[in-house]
Formats: structure tokens, C-alpha cells, sequence
């Protein structure tokens, strides 16, 4: 069996396409985060790790709908309460007052639920307090560390490659990362520490994807002939080449993914939701977004210097 | 001997048994998320921002030691209790039921006492007693079916036949566990068999007891120079530590001690090993001062003998009364207690008022005397300490999503198993071998780096099932584009491996980048995803380059060079 075996697409030439579709998800996106500055108070709906505050997942003995644990812990006024996947069990969240403790508000939870149900009627199965100075830490951190992979992913596969293939590889990661975020925003996904952690595996496996068209890409330019040929052929015809690779590739992914999201543990349900996200825009990325960026660097680049005389071989990028 | 076939198949098969051993040796441990635990991050109160960068590092460190002091002695496994960043503290208790207790623990401030040392012979007298009140409170028959119904020992009978009576041959092997297990069954026999004694009443009760020394035979003379001419201390055997202690915390067995007497435990042991032994120190009852009234405290070596000294001052009032009573006790021991523990109990020399020197001994190392300054100056400066940041996991919730991901795991592999080898066939079903090796390896490296595997390295883990395979892809791709292209079968694959190689490298070598920058990023349950996908990176490099290509050459080696294969 062999899928897309003697595939010739030409995905290079449908770019145009590409670009839209892409700009209309990150224009969403950014839409919809301006929305939740305004209506939220914050571009993303950022759980308590980065927010501070606090987090406690009960569970009940008997039948309890999230109106009575809402109404017990005081209706409008209080903390937000959501069923969660096993039944009678619910998220309560609570933001951080400026002042208290990160305990204060657990115990007065704690206080309002055993006087509705009393105390042997609830478990509490989970709690994450956190204070606001460390979820300010923490947002810092997370920043931090997507630019630093952008930039060490720069460096490695200028070394390995070219310049402009790295260049055209942190386009594509900046793409994904932008329309993940942006889905965050539209569905207010919470953000969360292991949120965090999708996100960077997303960068990992979108690069992933993208070097191996670029291999290929690699691979081809150093063939005989190959700087006579037309750049967007090559690049065509090496996408083409890797597209069974690409397509089983993500396909055994999203198979293990979503045994995770149906069958896994519910506490990472939105973990595994962003990542079968990031597999899905990261395998449209590595062909739609980073192979065009890599022509078009090219034709910008062309412009100001001569083509270069040197012809890149495999052996030739590989530092010594 | 990596090239040839054997060769190859013996490196295999050798990485095979590490990773399997390592597996069945360590275990995985699992964090907090999954066994279900208490994670905390406490910081040095200062909501001025008054502290000097000194003044905080050492409120850090005084507060590390009361914290660690406070968790032995709850008897957690494993604690972890590490600064952070200068001024932070994080604890993390796996398996604590009582998360309240655990923090009033962490939080409170730190209780500094000086008692004075008293004889041992204060108390031997009253030993029997003190046996009696424990069979009466715990019951004969759940001490004889503990095997602790013990016939009181006769004066002069050797150390070594008290053991022997005591635990048959396996004495050195009583584990902790043993003696949790040995509270439990305790705990639940007290409830039947307490309630029956308390009928009978207690003089009947005393009377009928035959002579058992439950708690007395587990005590053991110090006849060793370093006791002192006047021995304070009774020493027990580690092993049998739980055990005495929960004797020893029983009320009534409280009240069975001497008037104004009290037996406090040593925070180190003596000794290492099968032969560590704990002293139990017999103490005044009462205090005859408190950490409150200490100024400051040093440690420093003597220039003269070169041996580390622990220098102390008082302030006046402290300097009154510690005067008085060091005066009225030159040659006796004082214990320095620090919530309840004997930090040590060094003997008075001559009398000391506002301020004084304790003499490590020659030879102690000078971290040791730092160790005890410390404690001093945490009893002098209790530093309040605040929680930052609190996560808990309830353990049955912890055990679901263990479950949970194992199920995932194991529908995850079968999915990735059906598309290989519906895809691939022969050649699928050698990766899918590959793939098998694969988890192994993971499992085992997990093991062997003593990594925590967390719930997000849970879904890290299922995520590189899926990736692994990848590698395998690239190469089966390159056999079959070079099979296409006409080559013979057996220069196919080779050219197919060595094509697919720079891709490999390069976008193992990617995804490695980004998994490192999470480690340094991320705390606990995020690191342990970047943890499990680093390895994971590693374990498929080498399953698909190595295993793969082994499988590959075993396929072919029965096959002519022209002959087609299943791929």
C-alpha cells in the first residue's frame, strides 16, 4: 500500500491560497484576543499559573448540579464553578484577592461546601494555589523560553542548511504558534503550565515536519543540474517526495493523540486537544507556509546579491 | 563487533537486559501528580522588601533546616526539600493524607529549648512500669502477635541474646515498612483489644500483665567512652525506631514515666547501616530556657587545637539564667532541642552567662558545626515563611490517571501497530518489533536516570509512540522510492538508511533543542514531559537506526540479492 506515491502537486504555485487561509486564522485569532482583552480582562484565558489564584477540583458523593455548588459558594458573586469530565465533579476557580493568602481562599471554599453539603459529602481531589507573583514569573518564563527556541532552532539549521532555510522554518513555527494561540483565544482554552508545554512540543514537532521537506530540499539542490532548474519546481517536487512521509507521519500522531484525548486521563484533556491542534497546522505549515517562505527569502535575497556560485551539497553543510 | 550480524543482535540484547533491569531494579517514580502529594513553595516573609540579599539567603537557610527537621520526624518518604532562587523553598510530600498537618508543620516557627541531661539510671527503675502501662494500653495479644510480647530481660544477659529473643535472624533486615505496617496493625488491634482492657480496669489489668518488656528490651546501654561517665542516653536500634516511638507517644505511657522527667529522640543516628543506631535522651521535664532569649551564634575553628566551635551569645536575661543553671551543672550534659529533637547535647564545662562555646571534638567536620549554628540561630530568629504556591493531588485521583494513561498507551500502540503494518507489512511489522524495543528502552531510561515520570511525561511518552515511528517512515520511504527507482533489493535498503540519516539527525536534533529549553523552563509536572521526550528521542534514534536496520538484515540474510521484499 503506498499513499500519494507518485504525487506531483503543485503546492508552491497554490501559496497564494495558502497565505489567505493562514491570515484569515491569525486575524481571528488576534480578533478574537482584543475581544477577550475587553470582556475577560486578558488576551488569553490564563489559568491559575499565570494568574495566580486558585484552583480546586471536588468531587461529591451524591447527585449535585453545578448550580447548587455554585449557589452554596455564593451565586453571581462567586467563584466560578464548571462541571468537569467525571460526574459530580466540578472546577471551582477562584482569582487571588490582593491580600490574602493563597490558602485563604481554599478554606473558605472549603467552609462554604460543608456548610451546603457537609463535610463527609465532598472529596477534595485536587488543588493549585498560586501566587500572583509567581504566575507573573511564570508568564515571563514561558515568553522566555519560546523566543530562546526560536532562536537556538535558528542557529542550528543555519549551521545545517542555510540561513535562509532556518529563516523560513521560524516563519513557519511563528505561523503555528500564532493560530494555536489565536484557537486558545476563540475557544478561551485555559492556559496552563502544560498548555505551555503543547505549545513547545507543537514548535518541536512542526520543526520536525519542516526539515525533513527541507532535507529533501537540501538533498536536491545538490543534485547535478539543479542550479539550472527553477527553485519552485525543486521545491515542488521535494514537498511532493515527502508527502507519504508527511501524511503517515501525522497520521500515526493524531491516531496516538486522539487515544489520549478519548481514552486518557481527563486532567490533560486540553493538553491533548492543543497538541492534535499543533500536529494538524504544524504538517500544514512545513508545506504551505515554510516551503513558499523559503522561495520567497530566496526571491528577496535575490534581488540584492547574484545568485551564489556555490552549489550546496549535503556533505558541504555538514560542520566538521 | 557493532557491524556484524551477531555482533549486532549481542548489542541489542545487552541494551535490551540494562534497560530491563534497570525497569525491574528502580522502578519509575512517579510525581506528585500520580501518587498524589502535597507541592509547595514557600518563601522568607519580607513584604517591605527590608531584607538584605545575605539576611534573606540565610533566613532561607534556617528555615530549610527547621522545615527538613519537622518532615523527618513526620515521617514522610522521600521528601524533597530544595531552595530555589535565593529566597524560595520548595517542599514536596508524596503520599501525605493529612495535607493540613503537613503545612501547620512547614509553617510554624521554630521552637529552640535547652534541657538538662539526666542520668539514665533516673529511669531504669521505672522501666517495668512503663512496659506494663504499654501492654495494658496496646494489649498482649496484639504485642505477642507482633512478636514484641517480650519476657522482661534478666540483668546481665548479652546485647547479642536480646536481639536473637528479640527478632530471630532477620533483625537486620526490618525495614521501614516493616515498621509502618507493624503501626497499622497495632492501630487496628488497639480498638478491640483497648476497649476490653479498659473493662477490666486498671489495677486488675496491672496485675494480671505477666512480666513483658515490650519497650524496655528495646533499649540498649551506651557503654561506649563517648556516653560520658554519667550515660543520658539510651540507644535503639533504627529499626526498631517506629515501633518505640509509638509507644513512647501514647498518653498514657506518657504518664508512666517519672515525675518531671521526659525521653526526647536524637535527630542523627549513630552509626550507618544495619548497625545505625537512634539515642533516646532521658531529659527534665521542663525547659529552663528557650531560643527566644539567644542573640546570635557562630561557628568558627579553635586556631589552637584546629577543631570547629560553635560560638553562642544570650541577651542579658538569657545570660542570667543560662549562668545559673550551667554554674549549678558543670559536668552534666545540656540537650538543644529544636521541636522536639535532640539537635545535640554537649556537656557543660564550666558556667557560661551571656556568652559561650561548644566544642565540636576533634575530628567532627566543620559542616556539622555550621549545621548546629544554624539551628541556633533559627531558634534565636524564627523566620515566617510564606506560601507562595500550593498543589495538591488526592491519591485515588492520581491512581485513575495512571490507569487512564496506561490504556491510552496501550490503544495509542495498537493504532500505530495496525497503520504500520497494514502500510508496510513485513517491513511494518519489523518496526512494530523496533517500536516494542523502543518502549522498553524508554521505560528503562526512565529508571535509570531515576526521572519522575509525571502526567504530562505520561502523554509525552504516548506522544513519542506516535513520532518514533517516524524515523521508520523516513527510511521505509527511502527503500521504496529507491525500490522504484530499480535498484536490487539489498542496495535499496542500504541506500534507503543512509539517505533517510541527515533527516533523522537533523529533526531528532530540532525536537532534542526545544525539549531541553522546556526542562529548564518548566517546573515538576512539565519538566517531567520534557524529560520523558528527551529520552524518548534518544531511545528512537537509536531503535530506528539500529534495531530497525538489525531486523532489516536478519529479513534479508535468507534472501537473495534480487529477491522482492514485503515492504
Amino acid at each position: 500500500m503506498r499513499i500519494f506515491g507518485s504525487a506531483s502537486y503543485r503546492f508552491i504555485q497554490g501559496r497564494k491560497k495558502a497565505y489567505v487561509i493562514s491570515s484569515i486564522a491569525i486575524v481571528a485569532g488576534i480578533a478574537a484576543m482584543i475581544v477577550n482583552l475587553s470582556a475577560i480582562g486578558s488576551w488569553q484565558n490564563y489559568g491559575v499559573d499565570f494568574e495566580g489564584g486558585s484552583l480546586v477540583q471536588v468531587g461529591f458523593e451524591q447527585d449535585v448540579t453545578t448550580g447548587d455548588v455554585r449557589s452554596a459558594l455564593g451565586g453571581a458573586n462567586g467563584p466560578d464553578v464548571t462541571e468537569f469530565a467525571g460526574e459530580n465533579e466540578f472546577l471551582i476557580r477562584a482569582p487571588q484577592a490582593e491580600d490574602a493568602t493563597v490558602n485563604q481562599v481554599r478554606e473558605e471554599i472549603e467552609t462554604a461546601l460543608t456548610q451546603a453539603f457537609g463535610a463527609d459529602a465532598y472529596v477534595i481531589e485536587r488543588t493549585e494555589l498560586v501566587g500572583p507573583k509567581i504566575g507573573a514569573e511564570l508568564q515571563r518564563k514561558a515568553a522566555f523560553a519560546i523566543l530562546i527556541s526560536f532562536a537556538l532552532t535558528l542557529v542550528y539549521i543555519a549551521i545545517r542548511f542555510e540561513l535562509r532555510f532556518g529563516m523560513a522554518a521560524v516563519i513557519a513555527t511563528m505561523h503555528d504558534i500564532l493560530i494555536t494561540l489565536g484557537f486558545l483565544a476563540i475557544f478561551r482554552v485555559e492556559i496552563s503550565l502544560p498548555t505551555v508545554a503543547a505549545i513547545l512540543t507543537i514548535v518541536g514537532y512542526s520543526l520536525n515536519d519542516t526539515i525533513v521537506v527541507f532535507d529533501r530540499v537540501r538533498e536536491n539542490m545538490g543534485k547535478k543540474g539543479a542550479r539550472k532548474r527553477d527553485q519552485v519546481d525543486l521545491v515542488n517536487q521535494s514537498i511532493n517526495e515527502t508527502l507519504p512521509r508527511t501524511i503517515l507521519t501525522s497520521g500515526t500522531t493524531l491516531a496516538v493523540l486522539l487515544a489520549l484525548l478519548v481514552v486518557g486521563p481527563a486532567v490533560i484533556r486540553d493538553f491533548s486537544v492543543v497538541l492534535i491542534l499543533g500536529v494538524i497546522i504544524g504538517t500544514y505549515s512545513s508545506i504551505f507556509v515554510a516551503s513558499p517562505a523559503l522561495i520567497e527569502i530566496e526571491k528577496r535575497m535575490g534581488e540584492k546579491k547574484p545568485k551564489p556560485e556555490k552549489v550546496i551539497k549535503a556533505e558541504d553543510a555538514i560542520p566538521t | 563487533m557493532f557491524k556484524t550480524m551477531r555482533g549486532r543482535i549481542i548489542a541489542i540484547v545487552l541494551v535490551c537486559l540494562a534497560a530491563g533491569y534497570q525497569l525491574w531494579s528502580n522502578g519509575i517514580k512517579l510525581g506528585l501528580d500520580l501518587q498524589g502529594g502535597i507541592h509547595l513553595v514557600l518563601e522568607v516573609e519580607d513584604p517591605d522588601n527590608t531584607l538584605t540579599v545575605e539576611a534573606r539567603a540565610d533566613a532561607i537557610d534556617q528555615a530549610e533546616t527547621v522545615v527538613r527537621n519537622r518532615i523527618d520526624q513526620y515521617g514522610v518518604e522521600e521528601p524533597l526539600i530544595q531552595q530555589s532562587g535565593g529566597d524560595r523553598l520548595i517542599v514536596e510530600l508524596a503520599g501525605i493524607d493529612d495535607e493540613g498537618r503537613a503545612r501547620d508543620l512547614i509553617q510554624q516557627s521554630a521552637f529552640l529549648e535547652f534541657k538538662l541531661v539526666r542520668p539514665v539510671s533516673e529511669i531504669e527503675g521505672q522501666l517495668s512500669r512503663i512496659d506494663r502501662a504499654i501492654v495494658n494500653e496496646f494489649g498482649q495479644d496484639s504485642l505477642a502477635a507482633l512478636g514484641r510480647a517480650v519476657e522482661a530481660s534478666e540483668a546481665g544477659q548479652s546485647q547479642q541474646d536480646l536481639e536473637n529473643i528479640l527478632f530471630g535472624a532477620g533483625a537486620d533486615t526490618a525495614s521501614e515498612a516493616d515498621s509502618a505496617a507493624v503501626a497499622d496493625s497495632l492501630a487496628a488491634a488497639d480498638s478491640a483489644a483497648g476497649a476490653e482492657q479498659e473493662e477490666a480496669g486498671e489495677e486488675a489489668a496491672d496485675q494480671d500483665a505477666p512480666n513483658l518488656s515490650p519497650f524496655g528490651s528495646l533499649l540498649l546501654r551506651d557503654d561506649s567512652p563517648t556516653a560520658g561517665p554519667v550515660p543520658g542516653s539510651f540507644l535503639v536500634e533504627e529499626a526498631d525506631y517506629e515501633i518505640a516511638r509509638l509507644f513512647l507517644e501514647n498518653p498514657r505511657v506518657q504518664n508512666a514515666l517519672p515525675r518531671g522527667i521526659t525521653l526526647a529522640w536524637a535527630d542523627e543516628l549513630v552509626g550507618a547501616g544495619a548497625n545505625a543506631y537512634r539515642r533516646l535522651y532521658v531529659l527534665s521535664e521542663d525547659n529552663f530556657i528557650t531560643g527566644e532569649y539567644l542573640e546570635d551564634a557562630q561557628a568558627t575553628r579553635d586556631p589552637q587545637m584546629n577543631e570547629p566551635l560553635v560560638n553562642f551569645q544570650w541577651n542579658r536575661a538569657g545570660g542570667r539564667v543560662f549562668g545559673r543553671v550551667t554554674g549549678a551543672n558543670v559536668g552534666n550534659s545540656i540537650a538543644i532541642i529544636l521541636d522536639g529533637r535532640v539537635m545535640s547535647a554537649p556537656t557543660v564545662q564550666s558556667r557560661i552567662s551571656t556568652s559561650g562555646q561548644i566544642e565540636m571534638g576533634p575530628g567532627t567536620p566543620m559542616e556539622q558545626a555550621a549545621d548546629l549554628a544554624l539551628v541556633l540561630r533559627a531558634g534565636a530568629l524564627p523566620a515566617p515563611l510564606v506560601i507562595m504556591e500550593e498543589r495538591t493531588v488526592g491519591p485515588s485521583l492520581g491512581q485513575d490517571s495512571i490507569d487512564q494513561g496506561r490504556l491510552a498507551g496501550i490503544v495509542g500502540l495498537m493504532l500505530v501497530l495496525g497503520i504500520m503494518i497494514v502500510y508496510y507489512r513485513m517491513a511494518g511489522v519489523l518496526a512494530v518489533g523496533a517500536l516494542a524495543i523502543y518502549v522498553l528502552l524508554v521505560l528503562g531510561g526512565l529508571a535509570g536516570l531515576n526521572a519522575t515520570l509525571t502526567l504530562p511525561g505520561i502523554a509525552g511518552l504516548i506522544l513519542s509512540i506516535g513520532m518514533a515511528v517516524d524515523a521508520n517512515v523516513l527510511i521505509f520511504e527511502r527503500i521504496r522510492e529507491e525500490l522504484l527507482a530499480g535498484r536490487a533489493t539489498r542496495t535499496a535498503v542500504e541506500e534507503g538508511f543512509g539517505n533517510a540519516f541527515s533527516a533523522i539527525l537533523d529533526a531528532n536534533i530540532t525536537t532534542l533543542i526545544t525539549a531541553l529549553i522546556l526542562f529548564q523552563f518548566g517546573t515538576g509536572p512539565v519538566q517531567g514531559f520534557a524529560v520523558t521526550l528527551s529520552i524518548g528521542i534518544v531511545a528512537s534514534f537509536f531503535s530506528a537506526l539500529y534495531v530497525t536496520r538489525t531486523f532489516f538484515l536478519i529479513y534479508l540474510s535468507g534472501k537473495k540479492a534480487s529477491d522482492p521484499i514485503s515492504i
